[in-house]
């Protein structure tokens, strides 16, 4: 017997640690969202069915797994030939097999039905009342909210961690890596319209809480909804292998009372009045330098490098573009280099950015060209 | 042919133009085996840039590689080298044939596998890097957004390929033709079975995959697009055609690890395999569902509802012959008498954990609930728990099995139920946390995480150590056993073990059935 019970304690060992290990990390799990161990159940009526769907089959797992596990242990300490047992020879019972198949399959179907009208639901994007659209970016989105007038409120989200965070330089913040430069706003209780496609590779737009998973796929749109039932901010992450910062582009959702977003949206549009003013504008070399600095280092540095040494990109300290002519580091400016990271900025920064940022290169990092960009140069280059 | 065939020649000749099964079969094994040591070295990088969050050891460019670098490595240098190896060794000796029926092929199908390795591996010194697109290799950042290095990857597929096919068409034929008279298919053994089914999968797939790749470099270097909307192309095209491979893939990897297991389990139970028919015909089935389920991998590519509920359906049903399966080998340990070496502690642990993999399976079918676990890290801890505790485990039961049979060696048991046990705990300790952090919404492939992440992803870390660690000790058995193990002469190993291969000497001389054995009629499969 007690051979037996030392057998038993070996066993049980693996076991045994592992539940040790959960115990004390739920422990420091309570009441905090660290350590969570199963999905949220979210603040979306599909989210909660999601969620129930994803209860009730780890349940019948459980189930079938105590069922058939019990079955076995029960022979690995009954059935051991230290107990002096005879071998049994059967090895076949037709009518066993057959229940075992079936009784299965109608376990399948009792998941298949509810797992169906959920699929449904998800799949029914009709009667939305706004529209956005998501277009995935190496490594940012850029969010578009379409309206019937046209006038169209569209911005770049991008990663806000600083490299010092990442780079263990300063202390991590709260929402290290999941925070952004400018969430997209939604208004709660509003089905929302998710327009989702990409402009160089594929991406994913995930959003646990509002259980939304879509591939974002270049030349495609996919569609999909959401309807949050409780303002706050929901935090995902791109989850498509998207090249070298995939996981450096995170998606904040601000869910807001339905006055708040349309004051927001007010804003918004003011802002694209502000900077259509701007555009009309001559700027000083200290001011296109200042601004310069902050657009390099939202859009250019991830490839450029901090001190425009390179990295995936090729360097910007003293590059033949950057020191050469004005309409050729435009050109790569604004076009991109097709087939290659560098994508066009053209469509995704401003004129005033794009001014800005140029002669910033062109001066900065030792690349002392003496000569400045004005909006109005970046918008005669695109009209050509 | 001359008249006698006498020992293996001597020398590195012997290794290079060998046609000899079992030279052939234990050169895949170590290759395999230094291949899953490779891939291991690339998840400890992985695993100790993960193990605090931050960027500590490498670069997210150089993190991509490695990821994309340790599945290939895996997937197509150590699990299917190694159960071709296996395949290699015992086939002949189970079916009661000399050797394998095309054993010149045989020598190439093994010996471009090294080459295309090396090609594979010097990516990484190459300008731009290696591959860093994941072992999916998804259009477009595997083509217009691809390292130049990805050309020699594209070369090392096709190699690669034409290895499995050559290999799989010589296990067909063997299979086929060279059966002792008597050996009818369904006295087969189960593994010969699995593997036979598996050569199947192989011959139709591969091809698929060669396409896919060879439709890459078109894209790359011939101007077409056939994975680009921007020229009418269609990169979800790509990952249609790579998962009408893929899917099909992980049952190429698992099939031969449930022949093993099929072989381990009735021999320590000293009892005969319940449910022989049923599983052959539950591994047919389960071979012919995994041609219909591959768009499962792509839920949330924006498939129309039918095809998706589609998919959902037929995922599903995989459960039913899997079950099957399971039910069948707790049902021949039922009332027999059990003992636990190391090779059926490992056929165990094959049994727990690849049934946790299963589960984990059926919850990822569920199309809606895949939403959300799509990829996260609920997927890794799932297809690590089917590729490592189900592939891997059963390969290494399967080498502790035969190991005495091959070198006429006995290893050291306590130093393999050691390695058994630190395997176990330090599987788990990295896997299951896994489940929890996907759950709770991290992604896969990204080299850093958010902190609510970070205390999983350290017990994660430790445990991959400490597997990484069981494996030294793994090694150190087998070239102990082989250098200096107890000697021993029985050909039966194992009291309970059935089979043909224990009828020859141990341990096993070069040459087996030259002329083929009696079998009796009345004696049911092995």
């Amino acid at each position: 017997m007690c051979f037996e019970a030392k057998r038993l304690a070996k066993l049980a060992l693996g076991p045994v640690l592992m539940l040790m290990s959960l115990v004390s990390t739920a422990a420091l799990a309570a009441g905090e969202a660290v350590n969570e161990i199963n999905m949220p159940r979210g603040v979306t009526e599909v989210g909660n069915n999601i969620f129930d769907l994803h209860m009730t089959i780890f349940w019948i797992c459980v189930i079938i797994g105590v069922v058939v596990f019990g079955v076995m242990f029960y022979s690995i300490i009954y059935h051991r030939k230290s107990r002096g047992v005879t071998p049994s020879q059967f090895h076949e019972s037709t009518k066993v097999e057959i229940a075992w198949t079936v009784v299965p399959f109608f376990i399948l179907i009792g998941m298949a039905v509810p797992a169906t009208s959920t699929l449904i639901e998800i799949y029914d994007v009709e009667d939305a009342e706004m529209d956005i659209l998501i277009t995935g970016y190496q490594w940012k989105w850029k969010y578009e909210y379409l309206s019937d007038d046209g006038e169209n409120v569209s911005f770049f989200s991008n990663l806000r961690t600083s490299q010092g965070e990442i780079y263990n330089a300063s202390d991590k913040g709260e929402h290290y890596l999941l925070e952004v430069d400018e969430p997209v706003v939604i208004p709660v209780d509003t089905k929302v319209r998710l327009l989702v496609t990409a402009n160089d590779v594929i991406h994913a737009w995930w959003v646990p809480e509002l259980a939304v998973k879509k591939d974002a796929i270049p030349g495609f749109i996919n569609e999909t909804w959401t309807l949050a039932t409780e303002e706050g901010i929901y935090r995902g992450q791109c989850a498509e292998l998207c090249g070298k910062d995939h996981g450096f582009m995170p998606i904040v959702v601000n869910v807001v009372s339905k006055e708040e977003y349309g004051q927001w949206l007010d804003t918004k549009k003011s802002e694209a009045a502000e900077i259509r003013d701007l555009m009309a504008q001559t700027f000083t070399m200290d001011e296109l330098m200042d601004r310069g600095k902050a657009v390099y280092e939202r859009n250019c540095l991830a490839c450029h490098g901090g001190n425009g040494e390179g990295g995936v990109g090729t360097p910007i300290a003293g590059s033949a573009i950057a020191t050469g002519q004005l309409g050729g580091h435009l050109e790569i400016g604004i076009n991109g280099v097709p087939g290659t990271a560098m994508q066009a900025f053209g469509g995704q920064i401003n004129d005033v950015e794009m001014a800005a940022v140029i002669t910033y290169q062109r001066n900065a990092f030792g690349n002392n060209m003496g000569d400045m960009v004005q909006p109005i140069d970046v918008f005669n280059y695109k009209k050509g | 042919m001359g008249d006698h065939h006498h020992g293996p020649a001597k020398g590195l000749s012997r290794w290079l133009f060998t046609t000899n099964h079992k030279d052939i079969g234990t050169m895949y094994l170590w290759f395999s085996f230094a291949m899953f040591i490779l891939g291991g070295a690339f998840a400890m990088i992985i695993r100790a840039e993960l193990f605090q969050p931050g960027m500590q050891l490498v670069e997210p460019a150089f993190f991509n590689q490695m990821t994309t670098l340790h599945g290939l490595v895996m997937v197509f240098g150590a699990i299917m080298p190694s159960f071709v190896g296996l395949a290699n060794w015992m086939i002949p000796m189970m079916i009661g044939a000399p050797d394998m029926a095309l054993p010149r092929m045989n020598n190439w199908s093994f010996w471009i596998l090294p080459p295309a390795f090396l090609l594979l591996a010097s990516s990484l010194f190459m300008e731009g890097g290696a591959p860093a697109f994941g072992w999916t290799f998804y259009a477009p950042l595997s083509t217009t957004y691809a390292p130049p290095s990805v050309t020699y990857f594209i070369f090392s597929v096709h190699v690669l390929g034409l290895s499995s096919i050559m290999g799989s068409i010589n296990i067909i034929a063997t299979v086929m033709n060279m059966r002792a008279p008597g050996m009818t298919y369904m006295k087969m053994p189960l593994f010969v079975w699995t593997w036979l089914i598996t050569a199947f999968l192989l011959v139709a797939v591969m091809p698929v995959l060669a396409g896919a790749v060879t439709m890459m470099l078109m894209d790359i270097h011939f101007g077409t697009s056939f994975f680009s909307a921007a020229g009418g192309g269609d990169p979800v095209l790509f990952q249609h055609i790579f998962w009408f491979f893929g899917h099909p893939e992980v049952y190429i990897i698992i099939l031969p690890a449930f022949g093993v297991v099929s072989q381990i389990i009735p021999a320590f139970s000293r009892k005969p395999l319940f449910g022989y028919d049923s599983m052959v015909y539950a591994t047919a089935s389960i071979a012919f569902l995994s041609f219909i389920v591959w768009a499962h991998h792509m839920y949330t590519v924006g498939m129309p509802i039918a095809g998706e509920l589609f998919f959902m359906y037929a995922t599903m049903l995989i459960a039913v012959p899997t079950g099957v399966k399971v039910f069948n080998w707790i049902t021949t340990m039922w009332r027999g008498a059990l003992t636990f070496e190391t090779p059926m502690l490992f056929s165990i642990g094959f049994l727990v954990l690849f049934t946790i993999g299963g589960f984990t399976g059926l919850m990822l079918s569920i199309a809606p609930a895949d939403f959300q676990y799509h990829d996260s890290y609920f997927v890794v801890a799932h297809f690590h728990y089917v590729m490592v505790a189900g592939a891997v485990f059963s390969m290494t039961a399967a080498v502790y099995y035969w190991l005495p049979k091959w070198c006429g060696r006995m290893y050291n048991e306590t130093m393999g139920k050691t390695h058994f046990w630190i395997s176990f705990i330090g599987f788990n300790v990295t896997f299951f946390p896994q489940h929890f952090v996907g759950l709770a919404g991290m992604p896969r492939r990204i080299p850093d995480y958010a902190l609510q992440f970070a205390d999983f992803n350290m017990m994660s870390s430790i445990g991959a150590f400490i597997y990484g660690a069981s494996q030294i000790l793994f090694l150190y058995n087998v070239i102990a056993t082989i250098v200096a193990g107890k000697p021993i002469s029985d050909e039966k190993v194992w009291d309970g073990a059935e089979g043909l291969e224990w009828t020859v000497a141990t341990p096993a001389p070069y040459h087996t059935f030259e002329t083929p054995p009696k079998i009796d009629p009345t004696h049911a499969h092995s």
